[in-house]
């Protein structure tokens, strides 16, 4: 266990550094260099030679570079260009706001995913199958930013049933404690507040949702299918097991890893799915970061820090669920 | 618990375990299974849907100037003359779809973006295919330091996700074109092929017929262009044809956050889609139901051919 985590440590550093250095390269194969993408076109030569100078950018690379790697391990990314605050203020206002979504849309995805993906699987043929397998193959193909004004604009226009957009509804009485408003109003006890935020959720995380949701139907009902054929569901019929302890027991546990392991890969389509989800419901997360950083002139240094903690939480998502796999499966345990 | 309700019978199971025998005994001879496989997807409804899908939209494609009742980037000033701010023609004779907000026939955006669209999707799946086999095919082939390297390369390029990866790619260009966008997509897709085909080849290195090649002393080069490559790219065709369905609809992500195609002549349905269908979506919302339900079809078409070839091609599932 403890070799497992240490050797996928080692990877993750690795990985890391080498992004690191792409993250580096990138920022300097960009036309004009970096101190134009920093200061835009409307910057003066004697504006140009200061920042050069300030950031360092007349010495020679490898010195950059050295500093480059101080920088970001000391969690300094720089002022962002459009607001000129520190880019680590930015995010860090911006990512409670996306967790929460991601979370949320987990939710719905493992919720709904795997007893429908089970039931497809159960009655393989019928119509709830058919239905179902025809359903995820749209969610796949529907491009989910159009999916998202869809229910928009049924939902909150059409028939006033969900709020359109934010995260809570403007003037409610709710405390920043956490960033995380549902938590929040729980933390505080103002549960209104917290049921508030909770109703805002709802449209914005069901079509965050869409894709995972459809990929683990898909996985869990393959998945299912397989055990089904199993040996030991055979063993177990044949032992006399009632039909719902052989479901219980020996399908869904052991049709579950392979679906663990897609739950841990959605997390970058999670992150993508947030840009675009984020910008349909003006969410004010690291979706709208993003947005706002790419639209007009582009804010590298808010950009470059959202490409490594995207890689982060990919890496670390996997990493976990990797773990999670002694816990579920006792094959994996034995080294 | 199975289709009867009861168990898979044992003469079932049997019957099972022979078929993957002589499945796995007959894959030698990639001919046979290939051929096996194209009966199989004869049969096969999903993929007849999928495959006559695609062919609907290419003859489209190529013969939109015989079918589109006008040019699409003509201007038509009589159908917006009196028209409010902010509203869109609706359906007039001549116009069977109405027009866009610019006055230019619908019908005819339409028919001309199934050519743009597969001309993007296909483009950049074909450079994502072209690179990534030429990656995976150096490192398998290769092997050793080589192969370390291009592997972490791909690692790193899997650790984003692909539309951050894509949006990055974009904003190293100061002003996108079409290129940019079919570009950027193309890019995120290297790493999935050059995986794939590294992994079978890795596959084939100990295979039978590989060896028996390294024994007759055919030179290194001939075995990996000969008898590896061939036998690899399946997998990786499969895979093309799943990865254009995602090509067009990260195409079209790309259009409505505001990095895609700049030009305004340009009929490419996720740009029609992104930019002016969701701006009128309250107005008009058939100038986003169009597009998005020809994206989807597209879509659709390549993912149910592409999920039925590869189970054709599984040799678990020959019979």
């Amino acid at each position: 266990m403890v070799r497992i985590v240490l050797r996928r440590l080692t990877q993750l550093s690795v990985t890391l550094i080498a992004l690191m250095t792409l993250v580096f390269f990138w920022l300097r194969s960009l036309p004009g260099g970096p101190v134009d993408a920093l200061l835009g076109e409307r910057a003066t030569p004697q504006t140009r030679e200061t920042l050069t100078r300030a950031l360092g950018y007349d010495k020679p690379i490898w010195v950059q570079y050295g500093r480059f790697v101080e920088n970001v391990v000391t969690g300094d990314f720089g002022n962002s260009i459009r607001t000129g605050e520190p880019v680590t203020a930015v995010i860090g206002r911006a990512f409670p706001a996306t967790v929460e979504l991601a979370i949320a849309a987990i939710i719905v995805a493992v919720g709904l995913g795997i007893p429908l993906g089970y039931l497809a699987a159960r009655y393989r043929g019928r119509l709830l199958d058919n239905a179902t397998i025809v359903v995820t193959l749209i969610g796949i193909s529907i491009p989910i930013f159009f999916l998202g004004y869809l229910l928009k604009d049924w939902l909150t226009q059409d028939i006033h049933v969900f709020p359109p957009s934010g995260r809570i509804s403007t003037g409610a009485d709710n405390t920043d404690v956490t960033g995380f408003f549902v938590l929040d109003g729980l933390l505080t006890r103002e549960l209104d507040a917290s049921a508030d935020a909770l109703w805002h959720l709802v449209l914005p995380a069901l079509t965050l949702a869409t894709i995972p949701l459809a990929i683990i139907v898909r996985i869990t009902r393959a998945s299912v299918l397989d055990v089904l054929d199993e040996d030991y569901i055979r063993t177990a019929d044949a032992k006399g097991l009632r039909d719902a302890t052989i479901r219980r027991r020996h399908v869904l546990r052991n049709a579950l890893l392979p679906v663990v392991t897609t739950i841990g890969l959605q997390t970058g389509a999670l992150l993508a799915g947030a840009v675009l989800t984020e910008k349909v419901y003006n969410w004010g997360g690291l979706g709208t970061v993003i947005t706002d950083s790419i639209s007009g002139s582009r804010d590298y240094p808010v950009l470059q820090a959202l490409i490594l903690l995207a890689a982060v939480v990919f890496i670390v998502v996997n990493l976990l669920v990797d773990l999670s796999y002694a816990v579920i499966d006792p094959r994996v345990r034995v080294p | 618990m199975s289709r009867t309700g009861g168990i898979t019978t044992l003469s079932d199971h049997k019957r099972r375990r022979i078929d993957e025998l002589t499945a796995r005994t007959s894959t030698a001879a990639g001919v046979s299974l290939i051929r096996d496989a194209g009966r199989r997807l004869r049969r096969d409804p999903a993929a007849i849907v999928g495959a006559a899908i695609i062919l609907l939209f290419l003859i489209i494609a190529i013969f939109a100037p015989l079918v589109a009742p006008h040019d699409p980037v003509q201007r038509f000033p009589e159908l917006t003359r009196d028209l409010t701010v902010d509203s869109v023609p609706g359906a007039s004779a001549g116009h069977p779809l109405g027009s866009d907000p610019l006055g230019r026939d619908f019908a005819s955006r339409m028919i001309y973006g199934a050519r743009q669209t597969l001309f993007v999707g296909v483009l950049a799946t074909l450079i994502g295919l072209l690179f990534g086999v030429l990656l995976g095919a150096v490192a398998g082939a290769v092997g050793g330091w080589v192969d370390v390297v291009i592997m972490r390369i791909t690692d790193v390029m899997l650790a984003l996700p692909s539309l951050l990866l894509a949006i990055t790619l974009v904003a190293l260009a100061r002003q996108s074109t079409q290129w940019t966008v079919i570009v950027a997509v193309a890019v995120v897709n290297v790493p999935i092929f050059a995986r794939l085909l590294r992994g079978s080849m890795l596959a084939q290195r100990e295979s039978d017929h590989v060896l028996a090649a390294r024994a007759l002393g055919v030179k290194r080069h001939d075995i990996v262009t000969r008898h590896m490559l061939p036998n690899s790219l399946t997998a990786v065709i499969v895979q093309a044809t799943l990865t254009f369905a995602v090509a067009i609809l990260d195409a079209a992500a790309l259009s409505f956050l505001g990095l895609g195609d700049p030009d305004i002549n340009r009929a490419e349905w996720g740009l029609m889609l992104g930019v002016d269908g969701v701006r009128y979506l309250e107005v008009r919302p058939e100038l986003a139901y169009y597009p998005a339900i020809a994206i989807v079809l597209v879509a659709l078409g390549f993912t149910l051919l592409g999920e039925s070839m590869r189970a054709a091609l599984d040799p678990k599932n020959r019979r």
